[in-house]
Parts: C-alpha cells; structure tokens; sequence
C-alpha cells in the first residue's frame, strides 16, 4: 500500500483549478487558429482573432479566459492501493475554495437550485466522478464547466430501431437548437449507450478528451468527423454570427448497453473547454 | 470599420444602426443579470421603484470574475441574454434603450425592441479577459448581496460588440 496526504491531494487540486482558468490547452489554441486560417467572412475572422488575442491576455497576465470559471468537475482515478491519511472528498473541495477564492476565479454555486439559490461562496461542492483502478497512482483531470454550453446539453433515450441515423439526428438537432447560446466554436461531446445517467457522464468525459484525439474505434471515430463535418456546414460560426467554424471536434465515448436502448447525451462545451490532469 | 457610439445612446444613433454592423461603445452601462432582473421585475409587479433609472440606459448581463489587486476589474465577457427575456420586454417599456448580453432574443423582445426603438448588442462570450481591458471604471450600485451578480456602473472606452438586433427588428442570428 501506498499512502498519499490529503494535504498534496488539496494543493494538487488548488493548482490544477487556478492554471486550467487561466490557461487554454495547445490543443484548443492550435484549432482556434486553424479556424482562423479557413474562415472566409470578416466578422468569423475577427471574433476568432479576438478569441485567441483573449487567451494570450489570461496566459499573460494568469487571469481567468472566462468570467465563468464554471463548476468545478473532477474524474478520478483512484489506485486499490493507495490509502490518503484523511478525507479525499473534503480534501478536493478545500482545493477547489482556495483555488476559487486566492485564484480570483467567480464563485457560481448555489446552494439549492430552485428555493434560496444561494451562493455558497467557495464554488463548492465540486462534482467527483471516482474510480476504482489497479494500481497505487492517482489520476486527477479536472475541468471548470461553464453554464452557457452546459444549458445546452440534451439527453434522449432512443429505441435501437433508431440506428445510426437516430443517433446523428438528435447530435445535430441539439447544436442546432443552441445556436450561439453556447459559445462557438464549440467542442461536442456524445456519450452512448449505458444507462440513463452513464451517458451523460460518458458525454461529459467525452468534453474533457483532447481535441486532437480520436475514439480507437475506427467506427466511432468516423462517427465523429462525420459528425463535425455536417454541425460545420450549419453556418452557426464562431459566437453565431456565422461562418465555418461551429464546432471545434466532436469526441464520441461509448459503453454497453440494454437490449431496449440507445441512451445519448449531448453534452456541449464552449471554446473555452478547461481541462488538465496531474497524476500523484 | 468599427462605428464609434457613447453611452447613453440617442434615439437618432440607435435607428441609423442595422444588424451586423461592429460598433465600439464609449461611456456608461448598467450591469445586470438573473438574480437582479429578477428583483426588478418583482419590485416593479409591487410597485416599487427601482434603484435605477432604467429610461435610455443600457444594460449589460454579465457577472464578472473577481478583479486582482490593483485591476480596475476582473475578467467580464458576456452571458447568454435569453435568460432575461421574461424580464426583458418591461424594462424596454420603462425606457431603456440598449442591452449588451450574447446569443438569441424571444420574439417578445424582438417585439419590444421595434416597439420601442431599441437595440440589442452582443459581445464576445468567452473574450472576458479581452473585455476587461475596456472597462476603465467600476461602481457599485445596488444589490450588493448578490455578489456577482449585483448591480455596477461601468465606464467603458471602446468595448467592441456587433448589433445583434436592430431597432426594425433585423436579427443577425435568423440571416
């Protein structure tokens, strides 16, 4: 067994939520001026200008990209063989307050959302999605999901006679019933198959893979260019006021499902799409 | 070219104006977003007054990230506007003239905005930190308790947004 502090677990956890705030990933930057490269109508060129003048200023001066620094996600990976020498979850949540309150980063968390709605004033409580590996390391990869791309998100249970083609139609219907609300370009991800609620965090997972990554199945994997070949011809463009560039990448994550069901789960990410890892 | 406009707007400017155009806008604004439409439009069905006068302002729905020591703000890009639709047509009948958010309009504001000779600007989402650099003055007004989401006077120089929906109602997100 291998013990771990909670201590280095918080300050891990504090470190990861203020840099992913300030600093947009290669990955996104590397495709924001692609776009730019494509992109023929001056208004798409100047917004993605914009866009990418906006993430050097944060890398810079190490001030957040968005005023929306989100809710604070974390998938965990946590070894059978690691034991922490006090509490994971609290020592999560601490890193989150510190990072959100020394960070600068906006508090958007309320307390409960349809009565008081009151802030909590730290950001907490974070979303932790654990799992269970072999081993004795622990996998951090946090992400700060803003609201606007969020609101965004469907969820559809579709009967297997939909096939294929059911499963595009209703990715497509959803980035088209966004428009510009979710901040083009945007990253799409599509969980399928599982259960109700192991799409949605499949489609969740699916925002938090690079965008310079494909799904290793070959057919998922087409699924996914085709599918970002015809959210592209919609026109939406970046901040919707149209072009070439609505969708950055659509990254497709997939699971077993019941003999009943196609469950898919859209879940839209703007182009600020935060997220970084950090193994212990 | 950018067309260069100040806050408050006039009537005159606002019906020269048509969906598309960029325009830099100088001057002052209202910041406002769900938790204070919200209030204003409970105060209003009261018959309360409201801590502002809203007649020819312009508001806009942002609630900005905290700012660092020595910066006049944090960063504050733009939310999505269709949230304050529900509020949105009464504040245009009271006589504000502008509002500054992102992304689609319901067709009752649509309606109110041609009623009442307005427009509708959107800004960048997700260039906050871009936009931070145009605000030259921040004041608290009302609603402290609301945190980010209480009520500031900006002074703004040259904050870059597209005319999103004219006063003829021109929508740039339904071409």
């Amino acid at each position: 067994m291998r013990e771990i502090k909670a201590l280095d677990i918080k300050n891990a956890v504090k470190a990861l939520f203020i840099s992913l705030n300030c600093e947009i990933g290669d990955d996104i930057t590397e495709k924001l001026s692609n776009a730019l490269e494509i992109e023929e109508s001056e208004t798409a060129k100047a917004v993605l200008s914009q866009l990418l003048k906006n993430n050097e200023i944060a890398r810079k001066e190490q001030i957040p990209l968005c005023q929306d620094t989100g809710m604070a996600i974390l998938f965990v990976e946590y070894g059978d063989k690691l034991i922490v020498d006090g509490d994971f979850n609290e020592a999560v949540n601490q890193g989150v307050r510190e990072a959100y309150t020394d960070g600068y980063l906006r508090k958007s968390v309320v307390d409960d959302p349809v009565f008081d709605r009151k802030n909590t004033n730290d950001n907490t409580p974070a979303v932790i999605h654990t799992k269970i590996v072999p081993g004795e390391t622990l996998k951090i990869t946090a992400g700060a999901k803003g609201f606007g791309s969020e609101n965004m998100s469907k969820i559809k249970m579709l009967s297997p006679s939909a096939s294929v083609e059911g499963v595009k139609d209703f990715v497509l219907e959803t980035v088209r019933t966004a428009g510009p609300n979710p901040c083009p370009p945007i990253v799409v991800g599509v969980g399928i198959g599982g259960t109700f609620e192991q799409s949605a965090q499949l489609a969740k997972k699916a925002t938090f893979r690079s965008v310079d990554s494909k799904n290793d199945d070959e057919r998922y994997a087409s699924l996914e260019s085709e599918l970002l070949d015809e959210i592209n011809k919609m026109g939406i463009g970046p901040a919707g006021l149209g072009g070439k560039t609505t969708a950055l990448k659509v990254n497709i994550e997939y699971a077993p499902t019941h003999i009943a069901s196609i469950p898919v789960a859209v879940n839209i990410c703007c182009h600020a799409c935060r997220h970084k890892s950090i193994e212990l | 070219m950018s067309i260069k406009l100040t806050l408050p707007l006039k009537k005159e400017d606002i019906k020269c104006l048509r969906a598309g155009d960029s325009v830099e806008l100088s001057g002052t604004l209202y910041t406002a977003r769900d938790a204070a439409h919200k209030r204003f439009y409970d105060m209003v069905k009261n018959g309360e007054n409201l801590p502002i006068n809203v007649e020819n302002e312009t508001i806009y729905y942002v609630g900005p990230a905290p700012a660092k020591e020595g910066a006049v703000i944090g960063p504050c890009g733009p939310t999505s506007s269709y949230r304050m639709d529900k509020y949105t047509p009464m504040l245009l009948d009271m006589g504000l003239s502008a509002m500054i958010g992102k992304g689609e309009r319901s067709d009752e504001v649509i309606e109110a905005i041609k009623r009442n000779g307005a427009v509708y600007f959107a800004a960048i989402g997700g260039a906050a930190a871009l936009i931070s650099k145009s605000v030259v003055k921040d004041e608290a007004v009302c609603f402290e308790d609301l945190g980010t989401e209480s009520v500031h006077k900006y002074t703004v120089k040259d904050f870059p947004c597209i005319v999103a929906i004219d006063s003829l109602g021109n929508d740039v997100y339904k071409r």
